[in-house]
C-alpha cells in the first residue's frame, strides 16, 4: 500500500491522540474527527485514507485507552511506523487491528509529506520520495496470528470454536 | 540459572520450568482489575459470545474515573456495570463510594506478593509495591480474561534501581520518581520490569512503595516491583484475600541495566509541561504563578500525603488567587484524615474537598483548568490536555511542594514552610485508623 507520511516526535501520548473528554464513545466514526486534535489539529483535515503516521520513540505512552488506536484507524491512517511503541498501545493496536511497525531507521529516513510504500506481510517500508528501503522488526511468534485474524476478539472466537 | 522475579512468577503461572526474556507466555491472573471502562469491556465480552465468566472471582471492579457520574452518559455506564456485576455474580465490586481503584485494591488485600495481577489501566504497575507482577493491559484483553481466563505476556527484561541513603528534609519518594524519570526519560524502562531495591527501598512505607511503583509506568515499564518484606506482610495481616507466596529475584540473576540512586543527593523536583520527563529542580522554576493546586490521584493522595499538606496549611490561608482541590485517594483515607483534623485544616485554609476518586487527573469532570491557567498537581501525568484543557499547563510535584505552592500562589520550594516529618510519623502511628471499608 502507498500513502503520505505524517511525521511526529517522541512520546506522542494517548491524551493527545484522543483526549479523555471524547472517550465516552468507542465508535470509530465519533472518535476519528478528534484524532490527534491536541497535537496537530490539521491532521484530520489533511489525512487521506491509507496515509501513514511516522513517529519517534514511545508512541502511545500514557493512558491505556483503547479509543486511541480506534481514533487513528478511523481517521484513515493505514499504519503507524515508530521508533518504539508504549507497550499498552502496542497491545491495543494488535487487538483492534491497527497495523503498526517498529523501525527506527525508517523513521530517521522519512520526513513529513514523503510518499511511502509499505508491505505489511514482509514488514518492508520503502520511501518513494527520497529513496531508502527498510525491514521492520517482526511481531513475536504467536502474535502474528492475532493480527492475521483481524484482532483479538476474532482470534478468541476462533480459538473457542476450535476447542468445542 | 538465576532468574529475576518476573521470570520466576511468569514461569510458575505459565506452567513452565523456566522462561527467558522475549518469550511469549500465557497465564491466568489472580486478579483482573477494571474500572468505569468495565462498561466497554462488558460489551466486548458480549461480542466474544460466551455467556458466563470463566471465573467471576478473578475480577475486581471499582468505579472511580468519574464519580459521582458527571452526566447521563457516565451514569448509564455505571448503571450498565452494576447490572453486569449482578448478572455475572462478581463479588469484588466497589461502587462510587470507595475511592481510586489502585488504592481500593491495596487497602482491601487484593494485592499479594508473588501473584499475577492485570488491570485495564496503565497505573496497574502500582501493585508491584506488594511484590506482585502487575501490568496494565487493554480493555479487550480484560474481556478475553472474562471469557477464557487467559492473557499473553512477553517476558520482560528486568532493570534494577538500587536505592541507598536518606532523603533530606522536604524531599520525598515523588521527587525520587521524578528524578529517575529525568534521568532515564519516559521510555527508559520501555517493555521492562523495574525492580526497586537497596537498603532505602526496604525503609519505605507501603504508601511510599505505592507511589514509586505507580510512577514506574511513566518510565515506560511493564511492571514495577519492590521485593516484599515485613512491612508488606504486616500490612496484609488479616486483610489478604488469599494465601500468598513471595517471589524474589535470585542472587546473580541477569539485569539488563542497573542504576544507583543515593536519596541523600536529591532535591525537590518538578515535571514541567507537557511531558513527565521534562524534570527540573523546583528551585529552577520557583516563582511561577499557579492558579490551581491539585492534591490527589493514585500517585499521592494517601494519609501521609494529606498529613504533610495539613501540617503546611495549619494556621495558614492559601493564596487568594489560587484554588486548592484536595481529593483523598479513598473513603478510608478521608475518614482517617477527618479524624486527624486534616480535612478541617484544608477547608479552613481555603481549600476544597471532593469525592474520593480520580477527580480532575484526566479531565473527565470537575477541576478542569481554564485556558492559560497553570496547575501544580501531585498526580502522575502532565500531557497536553490531560486535565481537560489543551490550553492549560500542568506541573507535577510532591504533596509538600504542592502545599507550599498553594500558600504562596507561586511554585515554591518546600523548604519555605518545613514540616516535622518525625512528628507526622508519630501522629500517624498513634492514630486509631478506620477499619477497611468494603461494600
Amino acid at each position: 500500500m502507498e500513502g503520505t507520511a505524517f511525521k511526529y516526535g517522541n512520546n506522542v501520548d494517548t491524551d493527545v491522540i484522543i483526549p479523555a473528554r471524547y472517550c465516552t464513545s468507542f465508535l470509530a466514526e465519533e472518535l476519528a474527527p478528534h484524532a490527534l486534535e491536541d497535537l496537530d489539529d490539521t491532521f484530520v483535515k489533511r489525512v487521506n485514507q491509507g496515509d501513514f503516521i511516522v513517529a519517534g520513540r514511545n508512541f502511545g505512552c500514557g493512558s491505556s485507552r483503547e479509543n486511541a488506536p480506534i481514533a487513528i484507524k478511523g481517521a484513515g491512517a493505514a499504519c503507524v511506523i515508530a521508533e518504539s511503541f508504549a507497550r499498552i498501545f502496542y497491545r491495543n493496536s494488535i487487538n483492534i487491528g491497527l497495523p503498526i511497525l517498529e523501525c527506527p531507521e525508517a523513521v530517521h529516513g522519512t520526513e513529513e509529506g514523503d510518499k511511502l510504500h509499505i508491505n505489511l506481510e514482509t514488514g518492508e517500508i520503502e520511501n518513494l520520495t527520497r529513496g531508502g528501503k527498510w525491514i521492520a522488526a517482526p511481531f513475536p511468534e504467536g502474535i502474528q496470528e492475532i493480527i492475521e485474524l483481524g484482532g483479538l476478539v476474532s482470534y478468541v472466537k476462533k480459538r473457542l470454536g476450535a476447542e468445542k | 540459572m538465576p532468574k529475576t522475579f518476573s521470570e520466576k512468577i511468569l514461569a510458575k503461572y505459565s506452567g513452565k520450568s523456566e522462561v527467558v526474556p522475549g518469550e511469549i507466555v500465557e497465564v491466568t491472573p489472580d486478579v483482573a482489575m477494571s474500572h468505569d471502562n468495565t462498561a466497554a469491556i462488558s460489551k466486548t465480552f458480549a461480542k466474544i459470545g460466551v455467556d458466563k465468566l470463566f471465573d467471576p472471582d478473578i475480577h475486581v471492579i471499582v468505579l472511580d474515573h468519574c464519580v459521582p457520574a458527571a452526566n447521563a452518559t457516565f451514569a448509564q455506564n455505571h448503571k450498565d456495570i452494576r447490572e453486569f456485576v449482578k448478572k455475572q455474580g462478581i463479588k469484588n465490586f466497589y461502587d462510587i463510594n470507595n475511592g481510586i481503584c489502585h488504592q481500593v485494591l491495596a487497602e482491601n488485600g487484593h494485592c499479594l506478593p508473588g501473584s499475577v495481577m492485570t488491570g485495564s489501566d496503565s497505573h496497574t504497575t502500582t501493585y508491584g509495591a506488594f511484590g506482585a507482577f502487575a501490568a496494565g493491559v487493554t480493555r479487550s484483553e480484560t474481556a478475553v480474561i472474562m471469557a477464557t481466563g487467559k492473557i499473553w505476556f512477553r517476558v520482560p527484561e528486568t532493570m534494577r534501581i538500587q536505592l541507598t541513603g536518606q532523603f533530606n528534609s522536604g524531599v520525598y519518594v515523588k521527587d525520587l520518581a521524578l528524578a529517575i524519570m529525568g534521568k532515564i526519560r519516559a521510555d527508559g524502562a520501555l517493555y521492562r520490569a523495574v525492580e526497586f531495591d537497596g537498603s532505602a527501598a526496604h525503609k519505605f512505607s507501603v504508601s511510599e512503595r505505592l507511589t514509586l511503583c505507580n510512577m514506574a509506568v511513566e518510565m515506560g515499564a511493564k511492571a514495577g516491583y519492590v521485593p516484599p518484606d515485613e512491612t508488606i506482610y504486616d500490612f496484609l495481616k488479616g486483610i489478604a484475600k488469599r494465601e500468598y507466596e513471595p517471589v524474589f529475584s535470585d542472587e546473580g540473576c541477569e539485569y539488563i541495566e542497573t542504576l544507583d540512586m543515593n536519596l541523600g543527593e536529591l532535591e525537590p523536583m518538578i515535571a514541567c509541561p507537557h511531558t513527565v520527563d521534562n524534570v527540573k529542580p523546583v528551585s529552577e522554576v520557583s516563582g511561577e504563578n499557579v492558579e490551581q493546586v491539585f492534591v490527589g490521584s493514585c500517585s499521592n493522595a494517601r494519609l501521609d500525603d494529606l498529613a504533610i499538606l495539613a501540617h503546611v496549611l495549619r494556621n495558614r490561608k492559601i493564596d487568594s488567587d489560587t484554588r486548592l482541590i484536595v481529593i483523598p485517594a479513598s473513603s478510608r483515607v478521608m475518614i482517617d484524615a477527618m479524624r486527624l483534623g486534616y480535612i478541617d485544616t484544608v477547608l479552613s485554609a481555603g481549600g476544597t474537598i471532593a469525592t474520593p476518586g480520580c477527580g480532575p487527573c484526566m479531565g473527565n469532570h470537575m477541576g478542569v483548568p481554564a485556558s492559560g491557567e497553570k496547575t501544580l498537581s501531585t498526580s502522575n501525568r502532565n500531557f497536553k490536555g490531560r486535565m481537560g484543557n489543551p490550553e492549560s499547563e500542568v506541573f507535577l510535584a510532591s504533596p509538600h511542594t504542592a502545599a507550599v505552592t498553594a500558600v504562596t500562589g507561586k511554585i515554591s520550594d518546600p523548604g519555605e514552610i518545613p514540616v516535622d516529618w518525625e512528628m507526622i510519623n508519630e501522629e500517624l502511628s498513634n492514630a486509631v485508623l478506620s477499619p477497611v471499608i468494603t461494600r
